[in-house]
């Protein structure tokens, strides 16, 4: 038998990246909340009510929606969101 | 490697009648118009009467001089070569030898044999020895003892069942089957959206079991299901039980003997098995998607270990899925399209086609939910009795596609709410309480023809999606 057997590695050969989650904002006074609906079936169901109770605290509060739920949110997108929102808050529903 | 710097070099095996011919050939050689230096592939007591005879059965030299037939008789200047002639054919010996009288007794031409480089497997095996892979992938060595079956599972690249280990032969062997080159990017695969080359899909198909002339189909399978419109990364994240389905149409299917016949979705058939197969390891060891993590599916499926067939196009009275989409009969194709595995619908008894469709669309109604009408698809596949009422009566598959799409309206009044409900419907068709809605009414109805010609079956093959999202793809497989 030979003394070592070579494979070939069927796999990306990338490292998952850890990155460290973005700071949690102390407290939401003052800030501006955006709102994130997939499209997926029911979620606006979901939305509306954090909207309602956010608002009700006096919280700014900004509304998005991606085209499509199997799709990943353009990055057009992802960049309104930051650029207009403190926190966003995602909601996943059926 | 290092040859003589002048002088002739002939390479033989014993093995070779014309090997043996040559023998009193290159003893005159010897004698007359030294150097001459023999490298034997099988026996080095090939010819006592000789003086330089190598030992090459590692085929070294062989390899390195690229010997395609024994003999080969090489002209050697300088320390390169300048002529080479393989066979015997008396005149080009006498030119490349400068003897005259060179096998006076010899008939005037033999064909030689295949050298030993050129034996199955060998190839790719002295590549891998004395020359270059062009291979990019990261090298993993195992001690000796370790089995590599079970390296495979401990690195956690398998699907649950053994995978053939990826040598490097293997890989070598498998890129044969393909003229594109091993670093050419096929596709982004999910879900980590990683660029994924020709030779990793050649790994994974190694692992799979695929022989080398499936490459062109397992790329194009590749390349297909990571175009957006299919949405492999929903297919694959999705708490549903989907997997992606592989159709292959036109004549690849019949050339490498994949299955459209009997148990057309089941096991048996090495082609059918093994490029679904490597989808599932591509999107699994390239993509980063394993069950668990990204795949959330809370059944799953046997779909997803592989699920892959060929349409049954051997009767020309309907046209195949891909003549309707406009491939011509000679194109060959892959469709993905999002499979749960197969629901039978049998009906032994109709005997006109109306009765028939009746029996199918009670079974489609049924598919996820009777109330269900958004985010659904099917492929329908008819079996070959089923088939037979249809054309008995003149029916075309327009037709058949037709009458169950009459059948196939459901009352808004059980339409159900919830999950898929009536997003995605018509806001008038909402609306309209008393009104129908298709029962596909966001996602296609395909029929295809697949199956074994004894029993009164047909299959339905249910898939999420439609609307704006997972949609079936067909690509061309170009060889």
């Amino acid at each position: 038998m030979n003394s070592v057997q070579i494979l070939l590695d069927p796999t990306a050969e990338t490292a998952a990246v850890s990155q460290p989650r973005i700071a949690r904002v102390p407290s939401l006074e003052g800030r501006t909340v955006g709102l994130l609906d997939i499209a997926k079936p029911r979620a606006d169901e979901f939305i509306d009510r954090l909207d309602e109770l956010l608002r009700a605290r006096g919280l700014a509060v900004k509304r998005y929606r991606k085209r499509a739920f199997m799709e990943r949110a353009a990055p057009e997108l992802k960049q309104k969101i930051r650029a207009e929102c403190d926190v966003v808050i995602e909601a996943l529903a059926d | 490697m290092k040859l003589l710097d002048d002088g002739l070099v002939a390479v033989v095996k014993r093995d070779c009648p014309t090997c043996e011919l040559v023998v009193p050939v290159l003893r005159s050689i010897d004698r007359s118009a030294p150097p001459l230096e023999v490298y034997v592939q099988d026996d080095p007591h090939y010819d006592e009467g000789l003086r330089n005879v190598v030992d090459d059965h590692e085929l070294e030299t062989s390899y390195l001089l690229d010997v395609e037939t024994v003999p080969t008789l090489i002209r050697v200047r300088g320390g390169a070569e300048v002529s080479r002639i393989v066979g015997w054919n008396r005149d080009e010996w006498r030119n490349l030898t400068g003897i005259a009288d060179l096998g006076d007794a010899l008939p005037a031409t033999r064909p030689g044999c295949g050298s030993k480089t050129r034996d199955p497997g060998m190839p790719a095996r002295l590549k891998v020895r004395y020359g270059e892979t062009g291979l990019g992938s990261r090298l993993i060595e195992l001690p000796g003892d370790v089995d590599p079956e079970e390296a495979c599972f401990d690195r956690g690249w398998t699907d649950g069942l053994p995978v053939v280990p990826p040598t490097q032969e293997r890989v070598l062997d498998m890129l044969t089957g393909t003229a594109r080159s091993p670093g050419e990017i096929v596709a982004v695969i999910p879900p980590n959206l990683v660029p994924c080359s020709v030779e990793k899909v050649a790994i994974n198909a190694v692992m799979a079991g695929c022989k080398p002339e499936y490459m062109p189909v397992v790329l194009a399978v590749i390349e297909t299901a990571c175009r957006a419109e299919f949405g492999l990364h929903g297919v694959l994240a999705t708490t549903n039980a989907v997997a992606p389905a592989v159709m292959i149409n036109g004549p690849i299917a019949r050339a490498i003997g994949m299955n459209a016949k009997g148990n057309v979705f089941g096991q048996g058939n090495r082609a059918n098995a093994t490029i679904g197969r490597t989808l599932q390891l591509v999107v699994r060891n390239v993509g980063g998607g394993r069950p668990g993590e990204i795949d959330r599916a809370v059944f799953g499926s046997p779909a997803k270990y592989t699920f892959c067939f060929a349409e049954d196009e051997e009767d020309q009275r309907w046209e195949s899925y891909a003549v309707s989409l406009g491939y011509s009969p000679q194109q060959s194709t892959v469709t993905i399209f999002p499979g749960d595995g197969n629901t039978p619908v049998i009906d032994h008894t109709a005997r006109t086609p109306e009765e028939l469709c009746r029996s199918f669309a009670g079974c489609l109604r049924a598919v996820y939910n009777p109330g269900h009408v958004v985010q659904l698809q099917a492929f329908l596949a008819v079996g070959g009795e089923h088939q037979q009422v249809f054309y008995q009566a003149g029916w075309s598959k327009a037709r058949v596609k037709e009458e169950l799409l009459k059948l196939l309206l459901v009352p808004m009044s059980e339409v159900v709410p919830g999950r898929a409900g009536t997003d995605g419907l018509e806001e008038w068709q909402v609306a309209a309480k008393d009104g129908f809605v298709p029962k596909f009414a966001t996602g296609p109805l395909n029929i295809i023809r697949a199956g074994g010609s004894a029993g009164k079956y047909s299959a339905i093959i249910s898939g999420i999606g439609g609307n704006k999202t997972i949609r079936p793809v067909t690509g061309e497989i170009k060889l």
